[in-house]
């Protein structure tokens, strides 16, 4: 597989998109606009699961994909746009970081990903080399939307779609046994399902989702 | 005879072993006690017999992954084996004394296992069983130091000695793998084939005394001895001053004499005998001042340890100086005065043991009078404080006599320097000798004269059977030792030639003296001429002295009568054991150990009584410390505020951290 065959050149693309939407869900500002844009990558996800499904003819990770359109497309946003209505968050604006600082900051990290990536893999096959810098660069994206982020909900997108970056390692690995990424796709739904029950014992309590009034609560306060 | 001596440090360890369910049987206290008393009469019967035969080694079937451990017994380590093992005889006597229905297992444990590991250092042939046998020493002494969890003070003490441990055995390790250099063979024949030279000998000598040093109690790294030793139970005490301190000074002299080669130049003993000599100040003048029996003992310890120190430094001196003869004197007087300081030490350490079990106060100012409730104690005592204070006949003073016979020939060395130094040092000695008979002076004074300073002092009892025998036999053996030290020395001549290179004179029997026509000291005549004076003053003033005997009140120096609530009179009609120490403490306490008084006035007017404040502390820790408290202190608030952090803040440190780590990969990939 080389630059400029179709396989390659496609799962780049869907790689790439992922990545994109990363960039996206960094600086929105709307809760769901947030969603949206998670459901979009994880629909992103499921297809470059699905394509390399085809181009490395392991039709295991069909059943990757199937899940992925199915968890992270489907039913989590769905999921969490419910909460958003239950919790009556439509109009909320929350701080992100902007445009602007947003974008060097994603760019920097992807910069370093490929940086680091790309010569401790030598000697591996070009396909996996690159779909590891474009996972690594989500997952760091992932975690710094976490980070910048104030709002419970946000903060789970932000790890959901850390989760995301994970999986696409895994799918463009050749090799990668199903059991990883069935029991990773399990934890993923769990993990929604712990957030989502945290999120609305936050907002019963303290009548906000922004996890910094947690802070006057926590013990040992100096 | 090895075999045996190895077999008995087994046997001690499974003791160790048994303690625990020893612990639970009523007895079982009293026969691991009696049992470690036994082993150590028999370790030093086995350094007579070692001393006596020739030397021997043994590879047990066992070790490190590199190959068996090494065992050998020659003449230095049986004669460290004397000391060692008369102090656990000793020591487990008068535990065995003490021990009544069953005992804590953390009380019983780690004491087998202490001795065990004194002796495994002594009988070491290769740096992996002497640090084993080192490392179990100094841990399970401190477990017996820090049994006593409830004390603020204890918890201090003990976690100051394990500092001091820690670094002492980190130092020996070091000291080993620069001795053995790249081919990193730490067996003592491989290591005698390679001595050390110029700046690589001197760095070993450093971590030497940093090791060993710290542990026999060398200043500056004395200052865990006197708050270690007395927070353990007596007879851990009394072997931790007697024996434990004894192998920390065999570990040097095994280095400087055996394992560093014979070719060492006459300076290498330079830096033991300055901090030997301003050791033994040091101690006996906190000796002098110290208000807790125990304390003023270790302090004591202390003032012996440099002294023999300044011992075994000449010894090296005069061997770099090709004077073998005088470097058997220098090296008889350590050896002889670490056997005397052993016994004294143990006994007078059991002592305050003693008086602690019957009069329940190891602080001076609450003691006073247990001659009358305690005689048996009182003359033991009496013999040893004699001994410590260097007396004749007692076996301190031939021991301190001939070292400093020692100290008064080393002009022989002809180095102006060198002669300059040994004589500031022969005054150090002499100051510190003169410092400790005050001290033991004002021990034993206020602990066995006067009048009781509190009912319970009054109402003191005293001890009978193993602890008694255990202050006898000790008692005994320095009176001995102090008549007879010229066949003790003639039984260290083996290992003073391994001291001197040279074979050493025989001392004779009644008489010990610096070589041919030296000076000479007959212990037994002038013990007869002491005793003919003492009896001839006792038989005036009998002859002067009206018939029949009165007994009066005491004379309270001009105070008023004592209210009638003080049966016993006022106690502060008595000198206190401050007031005693003050001349010295402001003579000498002000330059060295910080002393300050102050008083405070009350104004015009007021009704209040003027106070007069006084104290000392030794700087030693503080300096040695120096700002390593404050930035652990700094660190320390640094760090708790890292746990203030809010849930974002602290995923931000771990996503530094990644990014961090992930650029540093970048940057050595880049390169």
């Amino acid at each position: 597989m080389r630059f400029g065959q179709l396989s390659y050149d496609l799962s780049h693309l869907l790689g790439g998109a992922v990545l994109l939407l990363s960039f996206v869900l960094l600086y929105q500002r709307r809760i769901g606009a947030v969603i949206n844009a998670f459901a979009t990558q994880g629909t992103l996800l499921a297809m470059a699961a699905a394509w390399a499904a085809y181009a490395q003819g392991t039709p295991g990770l069909y059943l990757t994909a199937l899940l992925a359109l199915a968890v992270k497309g489907v039913l989590i946003p769905l999921a969490l746009h419910r909460l958003v209505r239950e919790l009556n968050l439509h109009r909320t604006v929350e701080t992100a970081l902007g445009v602007g600082p947003s974008m060097i900051a994603g760019v920097a990290l992807v910069g370093l990903c490929i940086l680091v990536t790309l010569p401790a893999t030598e000697g591996a096959r070009l396909l996996s080399r690159e779909t590891l810098a474009l996972a690594m660069s989500v997952v760091l994206l992932g975690m710094l939307m976490m980070i910048t982020r104030r709002n419970a909900i946000s903060q789970v997108v932000g790890l959901l779609s850390l989760e995301n970056g994970l999986i696409l390692a895994a799918v463009g690995v050749a090799g990668m046994p199903l059991v990883v990424e069935l029991s990773t796709a399990a934890l993923v739904l769990m993990i929604a399902l712990v957030a989502g029950v945290f999120a609305f014992q936050i907002r019963e309590r303290f009548d906000t989702l922004d996890t910094g009034s947690l802070e006057e609560h926590r013990g040992e306060q100096r | 005879m090895l075999t045996a001596l190895a077999l008995l440090v087994g046997l001690l360890a499974a003791l160790g072993a048994a303690a625990v369910p020893l612990a639970r049987a009523a007895n079982g206290g009293r026969l691991l006690h009696g049992a470690t008393a036994l082993a150590g009469f028999l370790l030093a019967a086995g350094g007579v017999v070692g001393l006596l035969g020739g030397p021997a080694t043994l590879d047990l079937p066992f070790g490190p992954p590199w190959g068996p451990m090494r065992l050998a017994l020659d003449a230095l380590s049986s004669w460290f084996l004397l000391p060692v093992g008369l102090s656990v005889g000793c020591a487990g006597l008068f535990a065995l004394g003490g021990a009544y229905g069953p005992v804590p297992a953390r009380d019983l444990l780690p004491w087998p296992i202490f001795v065990a590991g004194m002796v495994l250092t002594l009988l070491a042939a290769d740096g992996f069983t002497l640090l084993l046998g080192f490392e179990a020493m100094s841990l399970a002494s401190w477990a017996l130091v820090a049994r006593d969890g409830a004390g603020a003070e204890n918890q201090r003490a003990a976690r100051i000695y394990l500092g001091f441990a820690g670094l002492g055995g980190l130092c020996l390790m070091l000291g080993f793998g620069l001795l053995a250099g790249g081919a990193g063979d730490v067996a003592f024949a491989a290591l005698r084939d390679d001595p050390p030279e110029g700046a690589r000998a001197a760095a070993v000598l450093a971590l030497l005394l940093a090791g060993a040093g710290s542990k026999a109690g060398l200043a500056p790294l004395h200052v865990w001895l006197p708050l270690a030793h007395p927070a353990a139970p007596t007879h851990v005490s009394a072997a931790m001053s007697g024996a434990m301190t004894k192998v920390a000074l065999y570990v040097i002299a095994r280095f400087i004499f055996d394992l560093m080669g014979p070719a060492q130049p006459f300076w290498m003993g330079t830096p033991l005998i300055a901090l030997g000599a301003a050791t033994a100040v040091i101690g006996a003048l906190r000796a002098a001042l110290e208000e807790d029996s125990k304390v003023l003992l270790a302090c004591s310890t202390i003032e012996n340890v440099g002294l023999i120190a300044v011992g075994l430094g000449l010894a090296l001196a005069f061997r770099g100086a090709d004077l073998p003869a005088l470097a058997a004197l220098a090296g008889g007087a350590a050896l002889l005065h670490a056997l005397n300081h052993a016994v004294f030490k143990t006994l007078l350490f059991l002592v305050a043991g003693e008086v602690l079990h019957g009069a329940l106060s190891r602080r001076l100012d609450r003691l006073g009078g247990l001659i009358h409730r305690m005689p048996v104690t009182a003359w033991a005592a009496l013999i040893g404080a004699a001994a410590a204070a260097s007396l004749p006949p007692l076996s301190g003073f031939a021991s301190e006599w001939l070292l400093l016979q020692a100290l008064l020939t080393a002009w022989r060395v002809g180095d102006i320097a060198f002669q300059m130094g040994v004589a500031a040092a022969t005054t150090l000695a002499a100051l510190a000798a003169a410092l400790a008979a005050a001290a033991m002076v004002r021990f034993w004074g206020l602990v066995f004269l006067g009048r009781p300073r509190t009912p319970r002092a009054a109402g003191a009892e005293e001890s009978t059977g193993a602890a008694r025998i255990a202050l006898l036999v000790p008692a005994g053996l320095t009176l001995l030792l102090g008549l007879f030290p010229g066949p003790v020395l003639d039984l260290a001549e083996p290992a003073l030639r391994l001291v001197s290179g040279t074979a050493a004179p025989r001392a004779g029997w009644f008489a010990i003296g610096a070589g041919d026509g030296g000076a000479r000291y007959w212990p037994v005549p002038v013990a007869l001429l002491v005793a003919a004076a003492v009896g001839l003053a006792v038989w005036l003033v009998r002859r002067r002295a009206p018939a029949g005997v009165q007994r009066g009140p005491a004379w309270d120096c001009g105070f008023i009568a004592a209210p009638p609530h003080f049966p016993f009179g006022d106690p502060a009609g008595q000198p206190s054991a401050a007031g005693f120490a003050q001349p010295l403490r402001r003579m000498l306490g002000q330059g060295l150990l910080a002393a300050h008084e102050t008083v405070t006035m009350p104004g015009p007017g007021e009704t209040r009584a003027a106070v007069l404040r006084s104290g000392f502390a030794d700087p030693a820790l503080e300096t040695l410390e120096g700002p390593l408290p404050r930035w652990r202190e700094a660190a320390a608030a640094r760090a708790e505020r890292l746990r203030a952090l809010s849930i974002r803040q602290c995923l931000g440190l771990t996503f530094g951290a990644v990014v961090l780590m992930l650029a540093l990969l970048a940057w050595i990939g880049a390169r």
